[in-house]
């Protein structure tokens, strides 16, 4: 081995070293990334006008008024979770695929906070013919969830559901071609006491679904500053 | 020069040999990850009360000859596992090779604790025979 080949060498080992080197600094900035003062506000925006010919307001979009039945039986509405921050996703009990991966994810964060009135969970069917309030009833207890107290298994007619999927921005849609014949996204929104979506996380990654619990805190940090004021 | 080079050369090989056998190897692995574990979970725990564990299941054992046929056709309808009644659907594969479904089914056979008898390809074929499942590639 001459001079030449053994500088080209080491030169690219300095290269591979400093490959290392770069993961290494991002893994750690992401690690450590400062959770933000405020959680964003997600959806859309609209431009609303004013009659006065002023500058138009830009609204955020809000969740609109909806009317469930959960797995007490119960009718809830968006007045059930006044106050209170919710965390939303959509599955049905029959899904083979990815529902009991979410459901285990959700199951983390309620443990997590199950000694904090303030958050609430609300899991909604998207299978409403089959997912009646006793199918419900004993998806939820098996999963652990005795009552209705915290976490809400909902049903409401079908159309209803999908309108609200695309509102917490989850997509959601019968699909004769994926198992279990519905295909949705295994999102979990976040919203705030005032119907406003403050995150949307993947709820299939572990990862996402840490951020979530981070970010929760930030959440309820302002409702209490609102709440004081 | 010449012996670096056949050093080179014999570090390359056993490299690639050792690339064969590890992918063989954790094709079970790698098929449960894809096919099985959101609902079974990455450790063969189950979820609660609906979904049976596979982890230190007696199902495994006591059901050992229709193991093949289950991953094939999958289930529907109540199943007791450890003495608990699940009664949720669980979906089967219809593409998978009987080669495939053996290593998938050996990685379960003993992972997480279990240690239970593995199977012979001859085997799992028979099995998927008698409910006309077997693929053979």
């Amino acid at each position: 081995m001459n001079l030449t080949s053994l500088r080209r060498t080491l030169g690219a080992f300095a290269f591979v070293l400093a490959g290392f080197a770069g993961l290494t600094s991002c893994a750690d900035k992401a690690e450590t990334a400062d959770l933000p003062e405020q959680l964003p506000f997600v959806g859309e925006r609209e431009i609303r006008p004013r009659a006065d010919g002023g500058p138009a307001d830009t609204v955020i979009a809000t969740i609109p008024d909806f009317r469930l039945r959960n797995q007490d039986g119960q009718v809830i509405t968006n007045a059930t979770f006044g106050g209170k921050v919710y965390i939303t996703d959509f599955f049905f009990a029959t899904c083979p695929s990815i529902c009991p991966k979410m459901q285990s994810e959700l199951l983390r964060v309620y443990e997590k906070f199950k000694g904090d009135e303030r958050v609430h969970f609300l899991s909604h069917t998207i299978d409403p013919a089959h997912d009646s309030i006793p199918v419900l009833r004993d998806y939820a207890q098996r999963l652990g969830i005795q009552n209705a107290a915290r976490w809400h298994f909902a049903t409401a007619s079908h159309d209803s559901i999908f309108s609200l999927a695309r509102a917490y921005m989850t997509a959601a849609q019968k699909d004769s071609t994926v198992a279990g014949g519905f295909a949705h996204s295994g999102a979990f929104a976040l919203i705030d006491s005032q119907r406003r979506i403050r995150g949307v996380y993947d709820g299939m990654n572990p990862l996402e679904v840490e951020r979530l619990m981070q970010e929760l805190p930030v959440l309820l940090a302002e409702e209490k500053a609102r709440a004081g004021k | 020069m010449s012996r670096l080079l056949r050093l080179a050369g014999a570090l390359a090989f056993l490299l690639i040999l050792a690339g064969c056998f590890t992918e063989r190897q954790n094709e079970g692995h790698r098929l449960y990850d894809a096919n099985c574990s959101n609902c079974h979970g990455e450790s063969g725990e189950g979820l609660r009360q609906l979904i049976p564990p596979l982890a230190g299941s007696d199902y495994l054992k006591v059901n050992r000859a229709a193991l093949a046929c289950l991953l094939r056709k999958g289930a529907n309808g109540p199943m007791t596992v450890n003495g608990k009644l699940y009664q949720q659907v669980m979906p089967g594969n219809a593409t998978l090779t009987d080669a495939e479904i053996t290593n998938l089914l050996n990685y379960v056979q003993t992972s997480w604790g279990n240690s239970n008898e593995v199977f012979t390809i001859r085997e799992v074929t028979e099995q998927l025979t008698g409910c006309g499942g077997s693929i053979v590639r």
